[in-house]
């Protein structure tokens, strides 16, 4: 026994190995092998005559997926929504990360890190239809407008085009707050690492050669914390685009991705339909890590 | 002879820790000033203080005749070189020198020659295009440098700049930065807490205890004439003899701090003071033994050079007799 495990200390690759097999094995079979082989549907095709899946590789599901106006909505209404809730996030997480990261006590840090979790230990369905009741005609936020003698500040939102609607729980904004709050852990969490590991001594040495408080955020406290909203933002973002529940509660009647997914895959059975849907977020999060490569948000890593 | 800087009755508390007590002190223009002391003793407080990012609860910091204590660290005449270095990982060695430049806005033209004459001065030519991850410490010490005197200061604050590099180079660097002072003539208040740097290298120290100054004065002052028995005990070798003991076995009538150079071992002339003691333990230090001598109550330390013509057994218990004179002695306030 003893030798085998001289062996092994000697040969470190093999226990390498011996430790990394099982979870090697888990991630490429059935967590990669499905996504690839579910993904690899979108080059079939439906024959529209039979509803049967045809297993020939065809672009016609893709170019189906293009070619229709309607989809082409959906696809894009999805990428502002993810967007806009990727830029609110990153706006309201940003302030609390960096109280909590320079400003608190240790204890205080524990009560942020708390509360800021706790609500991810809650059912997701039970937040987002918490949120269905406060948006609502009838519900809280109306009640407090109508206190403060406000409901017309609500009502002039609500006419707005595009982002308003019959009340806040069916239109685009309600969408984008409760898509927003729902996240908002995933934005924070990330941001808080990076500007955790920005010494004091670097903020500073930016005010000891000169620059106002202004200045180092925007020259040292920004650009080192870049890396931490864009990791951020790939969870807010990827987690928008993939969505279907809050859409369903929140929304309007108009689609979105994880929806025209749903719909596709368990009603109409049309898979390799859902499937391209379900490639453009991945070809979107991939473009998107890119770019902010390319801008350098990871320079600072 | 123009003051620099001036720190009137400063205190900081932090909590029940007093960490600077009526913290008093004048440097002059053009000085190489140290603040030494044990870590947590206020000196790096003091420094901050000076730079602006501590607010001290009381007192007042002035600069060449000018109230600086509500003036915030950016808009203060002094600049940093931090222990950390503080390089900002995301820039160049080129922009982290730039820093200042371009938030003062000083045209490009004039940039890069400013920039170019400072890279020579601490010769890091070349290597403009690097990022502080890829430079060895002794370099990141360099551009921290470059950093701060390219604004040409009027006061330049160290915190304990060397402490992380080795031996060698802090040597090495130990001339350059004082070659660097007389070359640009800017005042350097030099935190650290290696005696040795801060007596080969300053012009005068100030020696930090518990958050009090025990003694301003010059090295060899420092050295020869400790004011406290704190200052005699971190300064260099010292046996320090309390009144009771001094009464007791030399009929002397105050504490007295006595150099390790100028006791006399088996000496056979006449001293004002003598005892008897044993050798309780023996370093070698290369050129010299550091001997150190036990009686029932008193602890001494003396140095014995083997190349005399001294012959002496070295043996742990050997018996000796311990000589020294009263001219060679420091007495010290209780």
């Amino acid at each position: 026994m003893s030798n085998f495990s001289n062996y092994l200390f000697k040969n470190k690759h093999l226990l390498l190995l011996f430790f990394l097999l099982p979870p090697l094995l888990w991630l490429s079979i059935i967590y990669l092998g499905s996504l690839l082989v579910f993904l690899f549907h979108s080059f079939f095709y439906l024959d529209g005559f039979t509803g049967k899946i045809v297993y020939k590789i065809s672009l016609n599901t893709i170019i189906e997926l293009f070619s229709s106006a309607a989809n082409i909505d959906i696809l894009i209404r999805t990428t502002i929504l993810a967007a806009f809730v990727s830029i609110g996030a990153a706006i309201i997480g940003f302030p609390i990360a960096y109280y909590m990261a320079k400003f608190t006590s240790p204890k205080m840090k524990i009560f942020f890190y708390l509360a800021i979790m706790l609500p991810l230990w809650s059912s997701y369905l039970v937040r987002v239809y918490s949120w269905k009741l406060i948006l609502a005609k009838e519900g809280i936020l109306n009640w407090f407008f109508s206190k403060l003698h406000a409901t017309w500040i609500l009502d002039f939102i609500l006419s707005m085009p595009v982002i308003g609607g019959p009340s806040l729980s069916i239109s685009y904004l309600g969408m984008f707050l409760v898509f927003t709050y729902i996240w908002l852990p995933f934005m924070i969490l990330p941001i808080h690492a990076s500007l955790e590991r920005v010494p004091n001594s670097l903020i500073n040495a930016s005010y000891d050669l000169g620059a106002s408080k202004r200045q180092t955020f925007y020259k040292v406290i920004l650009p080192l914390a870049l890396p931490g909203i864009a990791a951020g933002s790939i969870f807010t973002f990827s987690l928008t685009l993939g969505d279907y529940i809050i859409p369903y509660i929140i929304g309007t009647s108009k689609f979105f991705i994880g929806q025209a997914v749903y719909t596709h895959q368990g009603v109409a059975g049309n898979i390799p339909l859902a499937a391209a849907f379900s490639l453009v977020p991945i070809a979107i999060m991939t473009i998107y890590i890119y770019v902010a490569k390319k801008l350098g948000a990871f320079n600072a890593l | 002879m123009t003051t620099a800087l001036k720190l009137s009755n400063i205190n900081k508390r932090y909590g029940d820790v007093s960490a600077l007590l009526d913290i008093n002190l004048e440097v002059n223009d053009g000085e190489f000033f140290s603040l030494l002391g044990p870590s947590g003793s206020g000196k790096t407080t003091c420094l901050k203080v000076i730079a602006g990012f501590e607010i001290p609860d009381t007192g007042e910091i002035n600069l060449f005749g000018e109230d600086v204590s509500s003036i915030p660290p950016f808009n203060r005449d002094v600049n940093t070189v931090f222990q950390d270095y503080a390089l900002f990982p995301h820039m160049n060695v080129k922009d982290n020198i730039a820093y200042s430049l371009k938030i003062k806005k000083i045209p490009k033209i004039e940039q890069e020659h400013l920039i170019e004459e400072i890279l020579l001065t601490v010769k890091l030519h070349g290597y403009e295009q690097r990022k502080p991850s890829e430079l060895s410490g002794g370099q990141r010490q360099r551009v921290a440098l470059a950093r701060s005197l390219i604004n040409k200061p009027k006061v330049l604050l160290l915190d304990e700049p060397l402490g992380a590099l080795d031996l060698k180079l802090r040597e090495q660097m130990q001339i350059e930065l004082k070659n660097l002072q007389r070359q640009f003539q800017i005042t350097f208040i030099y935190v650290t807490h290696d005696q040795q740097e801060a007596m080969s290298m300053s012009d005068r120290i100030a020696i930090f205890n518990e958050g009090k100054i025990e003694q301003i004065d010059t090295p060899n002052n420092i050295y020869n004439k400790p004011k406290t028995a704190f200052v005699a005990d971190f300064i260099g070798t010292t046996s320090i003899i309390l009144k009771s003991n001094a009464l007791k076995y030399f009929h002397y009538e105050s504490s007295f701090s006595l150099r390790p150079e100028f006791i006399f071992i088996n000496s056979d002339q006449n001293h004002d003071f003598n005892i008897e003691a044993q050798i309780s333990d023996v370093q070698y230090q290369g050129s010299f033994y550091k001997i150190l001598f036990k009686t029932n109550e008193l602890e001494l330390t003396s140095f014995f050079y083997p190349k005399t013509n001294q012959i002496l057994d070295l043996t742990l218990g050997t018996k000796c007799k311990l000589s020294w004179d009263k001219k060679n002695i420091t007495n010290l306030n209780e």
